[in-house]
């Protein structure tokens, strides 16, 4: 038993590092794309050495915590986010079969574990016993709190359909097709919605304005150094994935391969492609998209943030939620 | 208040003032001092405010200049006239050649000489494309303050044909020096004209862009419209000019109003606004791009043959006076006031900046907006830190 | 010109007449400065509602403090000078009243030159630090250290 939890451990851990490295690779390269130049080339072929090589800078550097810093909390922020985002790993199914855990209340627990965030966001602001640090902190708090009511309610909008938490079964209810194309407007409106609120939760653009206050500070995580750093750096690119494969499972159809109903010649073409290949390249199509935001829209003041979600984007979602369960009684989807 | 000596930090940490210049006789507990700049990620140059907020909300500002101070009025005064023209392309150095311009311009109406037509077609080609130069590269920035950084890199991809048309021809990228009393330097390098013309079908295709990418976007619009008023009134008492004045309504245009080197003889159109907020100094940034690109399209075909430099003497000694030019830069008015009491050098020379007035208004703008709107209407003004240091 | 010569000559009888580079200067003592810039700015006649440029020139035995007008609505342009003769304590009135542009060109006339204005509601020097001496642009300024005479 104890060999099977190592395991696991072991390989949730790589897969975070080696995702985290994939991802910044990934960033630059598709900035560089939209920005007419070229991102990192030099390190490896085609740059690919550049994410390996700033992290082993970031380990080298030298750790500083400030003076006045309140010592147990501020080394304790980072671990709490990276923690909270190899947690959120585990219900995910990449493909038939391979889930950490498949617990039944998938969709649930993912939810309520990633909301954890935020305690060490705040931490990180509080303990760095900066007046710009807590500011920053204290937006980003609000902003992720607000933005998470519409996220919960957009995934409710799926578990309507499906009809259950479990995220296998919630899979496995898209057999016939994906949730996005079975399931019509109410889910169109959730997917839209979701993406905007994530996007949201993850402190990016255009909603990035707690992070990338250029004229305060960088926020919450200005004060931190060397691997402290790089974990919340790594973090925020970890719950990019989670974010995108909760999209994928939810929305997407997961590792369903795309079946259009009694063109069994195609379906058995589509079937011949692995399971684990289409869950990579939804979820990294939606990772393209959200990364393709950041670059295009300039950023929202604090205020317009905040009213998007109160005025707009919450009474959708609440409408929605209700046209959804209209729509799963009458049977009115496919 | 203690008076016992504490650090700047814990000062600033407790939010009391320190020495400051701004009277604030009700300060309440949740009020701080913060000090924007004079290094910051915006790319302005040093320019430090001190900004006191009320939470978000700004309830006083005061700018501190001095940083970029090289005492260039005094300099002047050791130099000839042929000199000097060298150090008025370091003040405001997104128009060099325009302040070359007025500099020139001024020696000449002294002298009573006046340059060669075809060096006067070649300088306002030259001043267009300056403020082309200058307004992408205005835009890029302003994208980027607002948390959008691709136009950024396609303002700047624009801006690097203009600075490779002008190293071909005046040898340097960012500070010319190509005018003289009299002329030009040197002739135009013989790919000028089409290498120009190529420029201009380039650009036309790239302005759409623009719009798209920023000015058609919802939440830039909800970031700039109805931010930063500047009332008329407001424009003239402060004494702003250029695109700042223009999109509150007041016609300054100095090519039109007092026009020199042969500006009287192009048609274009001076781009006036009635929006007096950010927008509206965006969008009239935006048309006169348009503008310029018409005026060099009415030169650039036919640059009048001759001379590209009239007879002027070697060491110019300018009659006793005063003289006073002023040209319109990207920026706004640029004024080059010369006394001159008979010698080699200028007694006495002051360059009336742009920046300068148009910097003293920005207080009145940003009483009562947001930390981020500041970002904003500092961009929108267009500020050279170096043009108002001098 | 003329026209406008009789105008100001009218409001301010001791005005001194000199035309030089196209512009018309009109010299005045600083007693009745500050109420002949008023006027020139008020009367409808003239309208000098633009302030161009406020400056300081040092004419080794006096100064000039320099005002350059125009205006937008009847197109004339005037420039104005004020001839200060006192050299230990230079001092004449603000005009941050009338156009509020003012107020950051006087503090770099102080700053550079040294010449206080009455009526400023913050008169500090601006580019140089608080505790430098002395007036760089005056024509007695010495600085071994800092200068480098050609």
């Amino acid at each position: 038993m104890i060999i099977n939890y190592l395991i696991i451990g072991l390989s949730v851990i790589t897969l975070f590092a080696v995702l985290g490295l994939v991802l910044v690779y990934l960033e630059r390269k598709v900035s560089a794309f939209m920005q007419l130049r070229l991102g990192p080339m030099r390190v490896g072929y085609m740059g690919v050495g550049q994410t390996l090589a700033d992290t082993i800078k970031l380990v080298a550097k030298e750790d500083i915590v400030p003076n006045k810093a309140d010592k147990l909390l501020f080394n304790l922020a980072p671990y709490i986010v990276a923690v909270v985002a190899m947690l959120a790993l585990a219900p995910l199914p990449f493909t038939q079969g391979l889930q950490v855990w498949d617990t039944s209340m998938g969709i649930f627990y993912i939810a309520a574990i990633s909301s954890i965030t935020v305690i060490g966001i705040l931490t990180g602001g509080w303990a760095s016993n900066n007046k710009y640090s807590l500011l920053g902190a204290m937006r980003s708090g609000a902003q992720i709190v607000s933005y998470e009511l519409s996220v919960g309610l957009s995934l409710i909008t799926i578990v309507l359909f499906a009809g259950g938490l479990k995220l296998s079964e919630i899979v496995g209810s898209q057999q016939d097709g994906w949730w996005i194309i079975k399931g019509h407007l109410p889910v169109w409106i959730a997917f839209i919605v979701f993406l905007i609120a994530s996007t949201a939760e993850l402190n990016r653009n255009p909603f990035d304005l707690p992070e990338a206050e250029s004229e305060l500070t960088a926020g919450f995580h200005t004060e931190y150094t060397g691997m402290k750093f790089a974990l919340f750096m790594l973090s925020e690119y970890i719950n990019l994935f989670i974010v995108a494969s909760v999209a994928t499972t939810l929305f997407l159809g997961g590792w369903m391969p795309f079946h259009i109903s009694n063109w069994t010649f195609f379906n058995g073409l589509m079937d011949f492609i692995p399971p684990l290949v289409w869950f990579s390249v939804k979820s990294f199509s939606i990772i393209f998209v959200i990364m393709w935001f950041r670059w295009t829209f300039p950023r929202l003041r604090i205020d317009q943030l905040l009213t998007l979600e109160w005025k707009y984007l919450l009474p959708i979602s609440l409408i929605n939620v209700m046209i959804a369960a209209v729509v799963v009684m009458t049977g009115w989807h496919l | 208040m203690t008076t016992e000596p504490e650090t700047i930090s814990s000062i600033a940490n407790s939010g009391i003032p320190i020495r400051s210049g701004i009277i604030s006789p009700d300060f309440e507990a949740q009020d701080f001092l913060i000090n924007i700049g004079p290094q910051h990620p915006s790319t302005h140059g040093v320019l430090h405010l001190k900004v006191h907020l009320s939470g978000e909300v700004i309830t006083d500002l005061e700018p501190c200049l001095g940083y970029v101070h090289r005492g260039v009025e005094k300099m002047c005064e050791k130099l000839s006239y042929r000199q000097f023209i060298y150090l008025s392309s370091r003040l405001d150095y997104l128009s060099a050649h325009i302040n070359n311009q007025a500099c020139v311009i001024a020696i000449e109406t002294a002298m009573g000489t006046e340059a060669t037509p075809r060096a006067q077609a070649i300088r306002i080609i030259m001043s267009e494309l300056t403020r082309l130069a200058s307004h992408q590269l205005w835009w890029g920035c302003m994208g980027m303050d607002l948390g959008a950084f691709t136009p950024f890199f396609y303002g700047f991809r624009d801006r690097e044909l203009i600075t490779d048309i002008f190293e071909e021809t005046c040898g340097t990228r960012l500070t010319m020096n190509y005018m003289v009393p009299g002329g030009v330097m040197h002739d135009i390098h013989s790919d000028f004209v089409r290498k120009v013309q190529e420029y201009l079908v380039h650009l036309k295709e790239k302005l759409p862009e623009y719009d798209e990418i920023l000015s058609g976007n919802q939440i830039f619009l909800e970031r700039v419209k109805g931010i930063g008023m500047l009332s008329r009134e407001d424009a003239i008492s402060y004494g702003c000019s250029g695109p700042v004045a223009r999109a509150s309504g007041l016609s300054c245009d100095i090519r039109k109003s007092h026009p020199y080197d042969g500006y009287d003889k192009i048609t274009f159109k001076e781009i006036l606004s009635s929006g007096c907020d950010n927008f509206a100094r965006y969008q009239v940034r935006l048309g006169e791009m348009r503008e310029s690109i018409a005026i060099i399209e009415q030169l650039i075909g036919n640059i009048p043959e001759g001379d590209f430099q009239a007879k002027v003497k070697k060491v110019i000694k300018l009659p006793k006076g005063e003289f006073y030019q002023r040209v319109e830069t990207a920026r706004g008015e640029f004024g080059v006031y010369i006394v001159s009491d008979g010698g080699n050098t200028p007694f006495r020379l002051k360059f009336r900046s742009p920046g300068f007035s148009n910097l003293s208004v920005l207080k009145k703008l940003c009483m009562g907006l947001k930390i981020a709107d500041l970002v904003a209407t500092m961009a929108t003004l267009d500020l050279v830190i170096p043009d108002i240091d001098r | 010109m003329e026209k406008l010569k009789e105008k100001i000559t009218g409001i301010e009888p001791a005005a001194l007449f000199e035309e030089s580079g196209g512009f018309l200067h009109a010299i005045v003592e600083p007693a009745s400065g500050f109420a002949m810039l008023q006027r020139l700015n008020k009367d409808p006649d003239l309208k000098f509602d633009w302030l161009s440029s406020l400056t300081c020139v040092d004419w080794n035995h006096y100064f000039y403090i320099v005002y350059f007008l125009r205006s937008l609505e009847l197109k004339h342009e005037l420039v104005v000078k004020v001839k200060i003769t006192d050299r230990l304590n230079p001092i004449t009135e603000s005009v941050t009243k009338i156009w509020a542009g003012a107020e950051l060109l006087e503090r770099e006339v102080y700053d550079l030159f040294g010449i206080k204005f009455h009526g400023h509601p913050d008169l500090r020097r601006i580019f140089l630090d608080e505790e430098w001496n002395g007036f760089p642009l005056r024509k007695d300024y010495k600085d071994e250290i800092n200068i480098v005479e050609l």
